[in-house]
């Protein structure tokens, strides 16, 4: 029997005693959540934008063209229909550019928010698991995390080390874990007390597949919606470092570069910094839409 | 209450001293700053005197104890970028920074807990719906396009408020609001969750019963137990303006500790820099000290417990 029609045997045999199977409850909840499904629904067509922008843009985002400077979009008077959204102040494509500019925001905010879930889950289930002495250590690290200016030593390293995509990526990541421990920390807390712990120490598993096999699965449904919630956090952090001169450099499209670009000129050219804008909040809000609706659809106890 | 303070406060120094180690180790090994001091083009001879006469060339744990001997001096070292002593730029770049957080948490109150409170006391209706969406695109804003597109609107469409600077009020309108705006989802979160929680309560009850009704219970009883954990967030919210307000700075053109920051930054300026890091770690521990104890002194179950 495959698993789908195994699903049907159990929806069916769960409709008999009048209740959903919970597979089935968990689609109800999905597709009745109206804001994780308008999230999920941009995020797809954001990410198909991002893998197919070399088939989709018009230009290169990088080919400059002097005579056709800071063109305003079609809608605008003077726009014209071979630059939709207008150009920028070296006359390059701003469509183009707002394309690939989602490829680096979902990198960078997808590699920041990996690396600090593994720095932040693998302390914080070290620290509810253990306990005593490992967990003051760990709490008092959190604590001092917390307690650090932290974009001003992000911006600081970034800038001393060399910006790069990689150091960006890796210093964001490296300084954005505290809500992974503090959540993984309280639910491995809790896990520890349960009973299929003590069933796995007793059929002697060791200390590592307790660790790899009962706690963490156990704690994925909330740490993915930590997880979502960080790659929007990290997107933003980039484009504020990269708005501040200290992110990425031109000529790379990436969007709170772009908003820093078209700054000098946006009494006369304001679309040049409301696009970019633009889509950062749109990306970021339908980020957090599917992190708050996994939220709600995994634990609907703790919806806010 | 005594004991609880004596205890508090030494594990707030211990912190900042933790973060300060931190930094400076961070900021040394990630570059070096006899080479950045003398730039890029410079030759190795130069830049090995630069080295021997900042003391760049010592153990870096003899260089942190020097630094820290000088802070305990009073002497907060010389800034070879701005050639000023770094006491007098931080304490001459201050007062912006601090009129500007203060503000921008005034903001944040006056936004946040009435929505908060609305949401709680309509939960499920229209008003709850509409404070949790401005909580979900506050959240989503990158706060210096927020700035910039005040700017395009208040500034210029219709010309309410000056574009940048920092010597009136009015220059700090806009970025009160724009830095204020960010606190907004979680005071508003918390405020709302706290009051759901405290009208669900027994005492509310007991309190209904006893015929309280209205503003009256809901200010004599609800909000002073449903505020506790806000003034916690509030002074944790106060201390990331304080530092993190230079993103605010940069776009409204204020003259403060941020704009201080950044422009330390891209001269390379290791000693200013973690000068300010020192500064704002400590601020921040001082902040969420005194909120500690300030909860404790409200709170009996917080102060025996």
């Amino acid at each position: 029997m495959t698993d789908a029609t195994q699903n049907q045997a159990l929806d069916a045999a769960s409709e008999d005693i009048g209740e959903p199977s919970p597979a089935a409850a968990l689609r109800r909840r999905i597709l009745g959540h109206k804001g994780l499904l308008t999230g999920g629904i941009i995020i797809a067509v954001l990410i198909l934008l991002a893998i197919f922008a070399p088939l989709l843009a018009p230009h290169s985002p990088y080919a400059q063209s002097l005579p056709n400077r800071l063109l305003p979009p079609v809608w605008v008077d003077g726009g014209r229909w071979t630059y939709l959204l207008g150009t920028d102040h070296l006359g390059r494509d701003y469509l183009s550019r707002l394309l690939y500019g989602t490829r680096v925001s979902l990198i960078i905010g997808l590699g920041a928010a990996s690396i600090s879930c593994v720095i932040g889950v693998s302390m914080g289930i070290c620290a509810g698991y253990f306990g005593g002495r490992v967990d003051q250590i760990i709490s008092y690290l959190l604590t001092c995390q917390l307690a650090m200016p932290g974009l001003l030593i992000v911006t600081a390293l970034v800038f001393l080390i060399g910006p790069s995509l990689l150091v960006v990526t890796l210093v964001i990541g490296a300084t954005h874990w505290t809500l992974y421990l503090v959540v993984s920390r309280s639910a491995a807390m809790q896990i520890r007390q349960l009973d299929y712990i003590a069933a796995a120490l007793s059929i002697g598993s060791n200390r590592r597949q307790v660790l790899f096999y009962e706690v963490l699965p156990n704690l994925l449904n909330q740490v993915i919606v930590i997880f979502t919630l960080e790659i929007g956090v990290a997107i933003l952090a980039e484009a504020a470092l990269s708005f501040l001169g200290v992110g990425l450099q031109p000529p790379t499209p990436a969007w709170g570069l772009m908003i820093a670009e078209g700054k000098t000129a946006m009494f006369f050219q304001p679309w040049l910094v409301i696009l970019p804008g633009a889509m950062l909040f749109i990306l970021v809000i339908a980020i957090n839409l599917v992190g708050d609706g996994i939220r709600d659809v995994t634990a609907p106890e703790h919806r806010n | 209450m005594f004991r609880y303070c004596i205890r508090r406060s030494i594990f707030a120094l211990l912190v900042a001293l933790t973060v300060s180690v931190a930094t400076f180790f961070l900021l040394q090994v990630a570059t070096d700053p006899a080479e950045a001091i003398a730039g890029p083009e410079a030759d190795q001879a130069v830049v090995q005197q630069i080295r021997e006469q900042y003391g760049f060339d010592r153990p870096i744990i003899v260089q942190y104890a020097s630094w820290m001997a000088g802070i305990l001096k009073g002497d907060f070292g010389q800034s070879f970028y701005w050639k000023m002593p770094v006491g007098k730029l931080i304490a001459d770049h201050a007062p912006d920074t601090i009129e500007l957080a203060l503000s921008a948490v005034l903001v944040t109150i006056v936004i946040a807990v009435p929505l908060g409170i609305f949401a709680a006391l309509r939960p499920n209706t229209i008003i709850d719906r509409l404070a949790l969406s401005v909580a979900v695109s506050a959240q989503a804003i990158p706060n210096f396009w927020l700035g910039l597109m005040f700017i395009i609107l208040f500034a210029v469409m219709i010309p309410l408020f000056p574009v940048s600077g920092d010597s009136t009020w009015r220059h700090f309108v806009m970025p009160a609001i724009v830095l204020g705006a960010s606190s907004v989802p979680s005071v508003m979160r918390l405020t709302r969750a706290g009051l759901l929680d405290v009208m669900g309560s027994d005492y509310i009850r007991t309190a209904r019963s006893k015929g309280f009704r209205g503003l009256n219970l809901l200010v004599r009883h609800a909000l002073r137990n449903a505020l506790l954990p806000v003034i916690s967030v509030l002074a944790v919210q106060l201390g990331h303006k304080l530092n993190g307000s230079f993103i605010v700075e940069s776009v409204f053109a204020i003259n403060g500790l941020g704009r201080l920051a950044i422009d330390s930054i891209f001269g390379a300026d290791i000693f200013t820099v973690q000068m300010l890091v020192f500064v704002f770690t400590l601020v921040f521990v001082v902040l969420t000290f005194l909120a500690d104890v300030l909860n404790a002194w409200l709170d009996p179950r917080i102060r025996l417990g």
